[in-house]
């Protein structure tokens, strides 16, 4: 514990010691906090370099995120170019590589507040669909920062679509050039971040026509902004696209290209090559373009969403400790408000929701590596899987998440409203995630299409991945638990949801069936029936991270009091999926009416039983106070002398505001005219 | 709309009004333009002879454009609690100053420490009967006022909440007027720290404020004493209930319920435009790329909030009638309807709100990623509605009050007295229980195409959860699932309400328009909460599936009214905000339009370039 006290206290110091409220909270925990963070990070040694690396930045003040708050958009834009800059330098300080094992965990300790991540973007497609001589030629320039990159794919009317994108490459054999334009309005780049203000060269995503023919969306590395003094290239018209929900540091933009020429190598060819004739020769499946995003869409789910959804669930719950309202029982001081089953119902499955996410992470990652090593193999047969996987649950987390976040939010009042508590910003960046890198109901209708050729495969006998093999072996049947013990039982849960989420893909697949038998044409059915078949992929992947958390639960070789704590969360997180969607467990009979009752019984139980662990539980996340940013979530739970001290700090009050003179006192002291 | 309509005009053609874009300004130049909005608006409202107060408010939300403004608090809390609450003595000192703006106030309750439950505010005002004062002191941290809006740089007069001491005891909470600011100089009083709160969510142009006092002496005749009194000597004179100084509060939760059906029908405005415009996929091979409001998935986003947009239009005209009619009465002295008046506006309040804030989420992201950039308009609509979860009393607080009236009401049902109103359907409980079934078996025979039927159904999911709940309560403490309870008397509200509308449309068409949102409006609510109606027997299996068959119908059927039914709301372009839901649709050029206007585009090379990126470069 010593070695994470002094950066915990760094804020705290001029305010007194920890607020008794939440000190009593932490007397009482059932485990080790220290035991479950190090189990978090994957053993002590990572939490080890993790502090380490928080500590180096932290302790540097060019990465103070103090005045976030109060910043325009031209000042955090600026802020976030200067720290970009002074990282590459405090990199080389520290003795910090791009692979070695500290690098993972900067992004966590700049909380994701800093410029060019879009040219990490651009370096790995280039080092994924370059060919080898393309990389030596870019990667070096690149990783010097001779140049910077964006990765320019979605255009102002397309976005997840990618057949649909409309800008063009036409292939030139006499002068060995492509030629690249956007022929309207909606063909226009627009949202790819640094790419407003910052980038040099981005990688275009264009239909390639060569030879007089169209062989659809390829991407082509296109210099915008000269190197020497940063104005536009020729033929370059580029900008920022204006104020967003959040993301006000990052420079996303748009990007128009008039009759812009670049080489024929510049276009990224180890998997599609054109010929200097104009030949277009393919070596492999085209799906690989797509993998940039697969893999970005799996390796966004721990930083931009898991992060942030435990920086929320500890604010709420530290808060909830620290805030007193009403009395539970009369002639008692008032209680704190997580001391009310109403309060714990909104913040305790959220707590459980960041533990199985972060579970399921760890599977997908794992999954990824594998595939990944796969790929590299040219062995394509886990593509499929794996972009199924990816979308349905980048869908399925993003979503979850965002709304956990946002009701971690308005479960702190009217201060979680404050721009102080942090959690205006956290949300308002987490929900970008259920756009961005495939919007997500596309994405579970990808995962559908895919579960829905696997439940045909299973039924005709032929091998599927062994994730799905259950859509086709689920009986109809009764859950046989008989009290709301038996309910804890990860085993009887787990039937449920495997139930559940059959039944969902069944039934859609039956339904699109018999539409199609009925005479209805392929596509209309499939569009009559999108709304079960994204419902369908949605539990699924519920089903799987249920699965998923009781199998961690079970195999987690750790001190006793962590694996119990773990398996309520993980009950928990089972019985208020069950609770919330009661009709879609009931619908078929398979839970009844009366079990319900039971499932709501022992869910409630829980939440009296968690309650009492559930700051050492926000604690084990051990996010140090700079980077919650949050004057309700500190760890001293100091929280109403800095939200006074804070609020002080606005620039609102630093001057007399210029609108008294100008309009307020003419409006006070002008009564003749108005009478 | 006539009037509404010359009111827009007269906003929409005077230049006054016009500026630059709100997204493009810092949070101190917004709050400069809508304080230069709203004293043009009360010189204005003068010069044009508006005095209507419904014509008052169309004006001044043109003009700001459905935005909160430093004044909002002033004309909204304080002159109305002046009216309500101020003797006729306190009026003749007050409202005029105040009506003429020498005077601008606000009202300040919450505190940083204690919101919803009004009980636990800590400011203290301690009569001192040799000077005939009070002495306002905020003794803690906790106690400083945190929130009101308008208070940081605006106002030099509060309201001020604050728990009464005389002759040794305390007197509860009571409001008193406080001069906070020199008039003439606009400094802060001595004993008074009052400031501006910092960036929220939203509410840019809101100067949200603190206030703290340190021994600040106000006279006697500055408690507001139209019900309690405080006398010369210090004795304490109760008033007629205690209820009575929560009416403000019930009126602006009511105002809030016609705020959630305007807010959520200006993202559905937005969304269900844009998606008409926007083009993408494939739908059949070989094809053009279908608009994407022709997806099913689409119609099952928007086409929903469309008629729950519809719906919450009639809750709040409903509700706007009732508290009219049951304030008529309060002030003669009849208090008999002010329960079940505050169970409904609490209830409907938190049900609308919620509902209205995750909706115009729903229409944001159904925008994809354009919804994201402020350009689309809604984000700056989800930041200014979404507060109301939590100001004028946190939803879940009111559910539980909501909740708490419901299992009152049914008690006096099963002690044999009736209750009226909303809650009358509790009296079919008492008659039920001679029978040994318990009402969640009584048989209802639900007709899925007909709204009254439908209404049946969703009396009968109200009923049952409000017997369990009860039952509960008795057994156990701990309140359970209540606000689930709350959450179904509501929503059996909003579906009655909705069917009742639709006998009074007279022309066919749109009533058979409006027949097909109720009914959708109806079934999804069914969709979306199956286990209710089958736990109860309410619903067969077999009925489940029909209703989500029904909806998938239904949203086939809607789909090409779905811009029609927008461009009812009425909004027009300035006041909508947005790029993508323009009525002419021209979204593109338009994006690219707005864009350019961007600060961060105002020079070709930004000069971060020239302070960072090229001295790295050099180094390099």
């Amino acid at each position: 514990m010593a070695l994470l006290e002094p950066s915990k206290h760094s804020q705290g110091s001029v305010l007194g010691g920890v607020n008794p409220d939440l000190a009593s909270e932490r007397q009482t925990a059932s485990f080790s906090v220290e035991k479950l963070t190090a189990c978090l990070d994957g053993g002590e040694e990572n939490t080890r370099q993790r502090r380490a690396v928080v500590e180096a930045i932290e302790r540097d003040p060019a990465f103070s995120r103090e005045n976030q708050y109060f910043q325009s958009q031209n000042e955090r834009y600026e802020a976030a170019v200067r720290k970009a800059v002074h990282l590459q330098k405090k990199m080389h300080e520290m003795g910090w590589t791009e692979t070695g094992p500290e690098f993972k965990y900067i992004y966590r300790a700049v909380s994701g507040d800093i410029a060019f991540l879009l040219h990490r973007i651009f370096i790995r497609s280039i080092s994924m669909l370059g060919s080898d001589k393309q990389i030596d030629k870019w990667i070096p320039l690149a990783t010097q920062h001779k140049l910077i990159g964006s990765y320019a794919q979605t255009e102002l009317g397309h976005g997840t679509y990618l057949q649909g994108l409309e800008t063009t490459a036409v292939f030139d054999s006499t002068t060995q050039e492509f030629i690249l334009n956007t022929p309207k309005i909606s063909a226009m780049k627009w949202w790819p971040g640094d790419m407003g203000r910052s980038a040099t060269h981005t990688v275009v995503f264009a239909q390639l026509y060569t030879n007089g023919q169209c062989y659809g969306v390829h991407p082509f590395i296109v210099q915008i902004r000269s190197l020497r003094d940063h104005s536009l290239c020729p033929g370059i018209t580029a900008g920022d696209i204006g104020p967003k929900m959040n993301f006000e540091h990052v420079d996303n933009g748009y990007l128009m290209l008039q009759n812009v020429r670049v080489p024929r190598e510049n276009m990224l060819n180890r998997f599609c090559e054109v010929q200097p004739d104009g030949t277009y020769v393919r070596q492999g499946s085209q799906k690989i373009n797509y993998f940039t995003m697969t893999t970005v869409r799996i390796s966004l789910i721990s930083d931009e969403v898991i992060m942030p959804l435990m920086k929320a669930c500890t604010i709420a719950i530290r808060y909830s400790v620290v805030r007193r309202q009403s009395k539970l029982k009369p002639g008692e001081q008032e209680a704190k408000i997580l001391d009310y089953q109403t309060q714990q119902e909104k913040l305790l499955p959220q707590l459980a929701a960041a533990y199985a996410f972060h579970f399921i992470n760890n599977y997908l990652q794992e999954l990824f590596n594998r595939g990944y090593r796969e790929i590299q193999k040219n062995n394509f047969e886990t593509l499929p899987e794996l972009h199924a996987f990816s979308s349905g649950f980048k869908a399925m987390v993003t979503q979850y998440s965002t709304s956990a976040v946002q009701i971690c939010l308005q479960a702190c009042g009217g201060h979680g409203y404050s721009s102080l508590s942090g959690l205006p910003f956290l949300y308002t960046k987490i929900i970008a995630s259920c756009i961005y890198e495939g919007e997500n109901t596309i994405l579970l209708l990808q995962t559908a299409r895919f579960l829905i050729k696997c439940l045909r495969a299973a039924s005709t006998g032929q091998p599927v991945p062994p994730s799905v093999t259950y859509l086709a072996a689920v009986k109809p049947g009764k859950c046989p638990a008989k009290n709301k013990l038996e309910f804890l039982s990860p085993k009887i849960y787990t039937e449920a949801y495997q139930h559940m989420a059959a039944r969902l893909v069944s039934s859609a697949a039956a339904k699109l069936q018999d539409l199609i038998q009925s005479g209805v044409k392929k596509h209309d059915a499939w569009n009559q029936c999108t709304v079960q078949l994204a419902q369908a992929a949605k539990a699924h992947c519920h089903y799987i991270t249920v699965k998923n958390f009781a199998e961690t639960v079970e195999k987690l070789k750790t001190e006793a009091g962590i694996r119990r704590i773990m398996k309520h969360l993980c009950d928990l997180f089972a019985l208020h999926g069950i609770f919330s969607n009661a009709g879609v467990f009931l619908h078929d009979g398979y839970i009844s009416g009366a079990q319900m009752d039971m499932i709501t019984a022992s869910y409630l139980d829980l939440l009296a039983v968690i309650r009492k662990d559930a700051v050492p539980l926000v604690d084990a996340f051990d996010f140090t106070d700079k980077s919650l940013n949050s004057a309700l979530g500190s760890y001293d739970g100091q929280v109403y002398q800095r939200l006074y001290e804070w609020a002080q700090k606005s620039p609102t009050n630093k001057q007399m505001s210029p609108a008294y003179e100008m309009y307020l006192k003419p409006l006070l002291h002008n009564t003749q005219s108005k009478l | 709309f006539g009037e509404r309509g010359k009111l827009r005009a007269l906003v929409i053609n005077d230049p006054d009004f016009q500026h630059e874009d709100l997204n493009f300004l810092s949070r101190s130049q917004r709050y400069e333009q809508a304080i230069r909005k709203s004293s043009l608006m009360v010189m204005k409202l003068r010069e044009h002879g508006i005095a209507d107060p419904d014509e008052i408010y169309w004006f001044k939300s043109f003009i700001h454009r459905g935005r909160p403004e430093p004044l909002d608090l002033h004309l909204g809390m304080f002159l109305p609690t002046l009216l309500t609450q101020a003797t006729p003595e306190q009026q003749d000192r007050f409202f005029m100053p105040a009506w003429n703006l020498e005077i601008i106030g606000t009202y300040a309750q919450t505190e940083m420490g204690h919101g919803t439950h009004l009980r636990g505010l800590e400011t203290t005002a301690t009569y001192d009967p040799a000077t005939q004062e009070f002495i306002l002191n905020s003794p803690t941290v906790t106690s400083i006022k945190w929130w009101p809006g308008g208070l940081g740089k605006t106002s030099n007069h509060a309201i001020v909440l604050a728990q009464l001491y005389t002759q040794g005891q305390c007197k509860g909470l009571h409001a008193f007027i406080v001069p906070i600011r020199q008039l003439g100089t606009h400094e802060p009083l001595p004993g008074i720290t009052v400031g501006d709160i910092g960036p929220k969510f939203g509410y840019d142009e809101m100067d949200n404020g603190y206030l703290k006092m340190d021994n600040f002496r106000i006279p006697r005749e500055n408690m507001l004493m139209k019900y309690a009194q405080v006398e010369p000597d210090g004795t304490y004179v109760k008033p007629l209930s205690d209820k009575l100084t929560y009416g403000t509060m019930v009126f602006i939760r009511s105002l809030i319920v016609g705020d959630s059906a305007r807010s959520l029908s200006r993202a559905c405005t937005i969304a269900i435009r844009y998606s008409a415009v926007r083009h993408q996929s494939e739908l059949k091979p070989g094809e053009p790329e279908p608009q994407i409001l022709d997806y099913q998935t689409q119609q099952y986003k928007l086409f929903p909030l469309l008629a729950t947009a519809y719906a919450f239009h009639f809750v709040g005209a409903y509700i706007k009638n009732t508290y009219h009619r049951i304030s008529g009465d309060i002030n003669e002295g009849d208090l008999s309807e002010l329960p079940e008046l505050h169970a409904l506006t609490a209830g409907l309040k938190a049900f609308t709100s919620w509902t209205a804030n995750a909706g115009i989420e729903e229409c944001r992201m159904a925008c994809g990623g354009h919804g994201y950039s402020r350009c689309s308009g809604i984000p700056d609509i989800y930041v200014t509605f979404t507060p109301s979860c939590t100001y004028e009393g946190e939803n879940t607080v009111m559910m539980l009050q909501t909740a708490r009236f419901l299992v009152k009401s049914y008690t006096q049902v099963t002690s044999g007295q009736q209750v009226t109103g909303m809650v009358s359907y509790l009296n079919d409980l008492s008659r039920q229980r001679i029978q040994p079934q318990h009402v969640a078996a009584r048989a209802v025979t639900v007709r899925l195409n007909d709204p009254v039927s439908l209404v049946e159904a969703y009396k009968a999911r109200a009923a049952r959860l409000v017997e369990a709940a009860a039952k509960n309560l008795q057994a156990e403490l701990n309140h359970r699932r209540t606000s689930e309870v709350s959450d179904a008397h509501c929503h059996y509200v909003v579906v009655k309400l909705f069917t009742a509308k639709l006998s009074e449309v007279s022309n066919a068409a749109v009533r058979a328009v409006l027949t097909e949102l109720c009914l959708l409006y109806a079934l999804y609510g069914i969709s979306k909460n199956t286990g209710d109606f089958l736990q109860a027997g309410i619903l067969t299996d077999a009925q489940i599936t029909q209703v989500n068959q029904h909806v998938k119908e239904l949203l086939a059927t809607i789909r090409p009214n779905a811009v029609a039914l927008v461009d009812s709301f009425d909004f027009h372009d300035v006041h909508l905000g947005s790029v993508l839901g323009r009525y002419d649709g021209n979204v593109y050029e338009n994006m690219f339009e707005w864009a350019k206007k961007s600060p961060l585009n105002k020079t070709e090379v930004h000069e971060s370039f020239h302070k960072h990126l090229k001295p790295m470069q050099a180094k390099l």
